[in-house]
């Protein structure tokens, strides 16, 4: 079963502020789009380090998004393709629709 | 407290600049995607205060402390714990806060900077202070100027149009006013206890109701002083 995110970072954050959640949510969506275009682009050209960056900022949002065991994937993930190892790469790609899909619902 | 934030993930600084905003004395100047800008910007302006991610590409933030001749204080923000250690190597950087930041965890990197920026305060005051009152001043007496070491000065008693200042090498009689002297003297050392006396805490031996003996003479301390004079002396 896929792991489900929360928003109760966000929220915790937010303090109630619609207009924040909103702006954040936002800036979120576009950001992890392009991050995630850049990552896939590198895994294509075989660009291990650099995809190990992409990986260190999608994580963030992975965290952001409160999806903890998706968190220690995609950290496991970054330290292997730092070392050229893409054994994660799959469940990564996982994680990344499973955002997706979540982030195309807000 | 002035601020700028250096990161280059739009979500990173959005987030940091409303955690910020939850602190009326916290005011963020600038923003910066990447480290470069904010070396053009800091050439030209201060600040008191930096959040600084360290994970950027081409410089990242340890890079861009390097390049710092007088750093502000920092708090390092990182996705990372693993750099942790290396932030101890660096007396400008005050906290580290691992992503996401949690406000809470923020409100105490804020309260260790604003301690140490009073730290600071109090120490460039006293600095300034004792720049501005020296070790000692100089007496007219007959047309002759005679140096004072203020250290020690003990007591100094207003008489008329003359002041009497015991020192304990010498007495003298000068032509001024307490208020005058007053202002040469340090805070941390003399306070007044009277509207004519001027004492030297560091000399007193004894107090007793309402006068306090000081070498050998009995100087009265008035009731609106004798606060004062009590949160100075250091009570068992």
């Amino acid at each position: 079963m896929k792991e489900q995110p929360n928003l109760n970072y966000i929220n915790s954050l937010s303090g109630g502020d619609k207009s924040f959640k909103i702006k954040l949510f936002s800036i979120i969506k576009k950001e992890f789009k392009i991050e995630k275009k850049i990552y896939y682009d590198n895994i294509k050209s075989e660009k291990l380090k650099l995809c190990s960056e992409n990986v260190h900022k999608i994580k963030h949002k992975i965290s952001i998004l409160g999806l903890e065991n998706s968190y220690k994937i995609a950290e496991q993930h970054e330290n292997n393709l730092r070392e050229g190892n893409v054994t994660l790469q799959d469940k990564f790609s996982d994680i990344l629709n499973n955002v997706t899909n979540y982030l195309k619902k807000l | 407290m002035n601020c700028i934030i250096i990161d280059d993930e739009a979500t990173s600084r959005t987030i940091i600049g409303e955690l910020c905003s939850s602190y009326k004395n916290l005011n963020v100047v600038e923003v910066f995607s990447n480290a470069i800008e904010a070396i053009k910007y800091l050439n030209q302006n201060r600040t008191d205060l930096i959040f600084l991610d360290i994970h950027m590409p081409d410089f990242n933030g340890f890079d861009f402390i390097r390049t710092l001749k007088d750093p502000p204080y920092i708090i390092l923000t990182t996705a990372d714990a693993e750099f942790a250690i290396q932030a101890f190597e660096y007396d400008c950087i005050v906290d580290y806060l691992v992503k996401p930041i949690k406000p809470e965890r923020f409100k105490k990197s804020i309260q260790k900077v604003g301690a140490k920026l009073n730290e600071k305060i109090t120490a460039s005051t006293n600095n300034k202070e004792r720049q501005q009152t020296g070790d000692d001043f100089y007496i007219n007496i007959n047309k002759r100027l005679i140096k004072i070491d203020i250290q020690s000065i003990y007591l100094v008693q207003a008489k008329g149009d003359y002041i009497y200042l015991k020192t304990d090498n010498k007495n003298y009689t000068v032509h001024s006013t307490l208020k005058k002297i007053e202002e040469k003297l340090p805070d941390h050392i003399f306070l007044k206890i009277h509207r004519s006396y001027i004492i030297n805490i560091n000399k007193i031996i004894d107090i007793e109701d309402n006068s306090v003996l000081i070498e050998k003479d009995v100087v009265p301390v008035s009731r609106s002083n004798r606060p004062e004079l009590m949160k100075r002396l250091n009570l068992l």
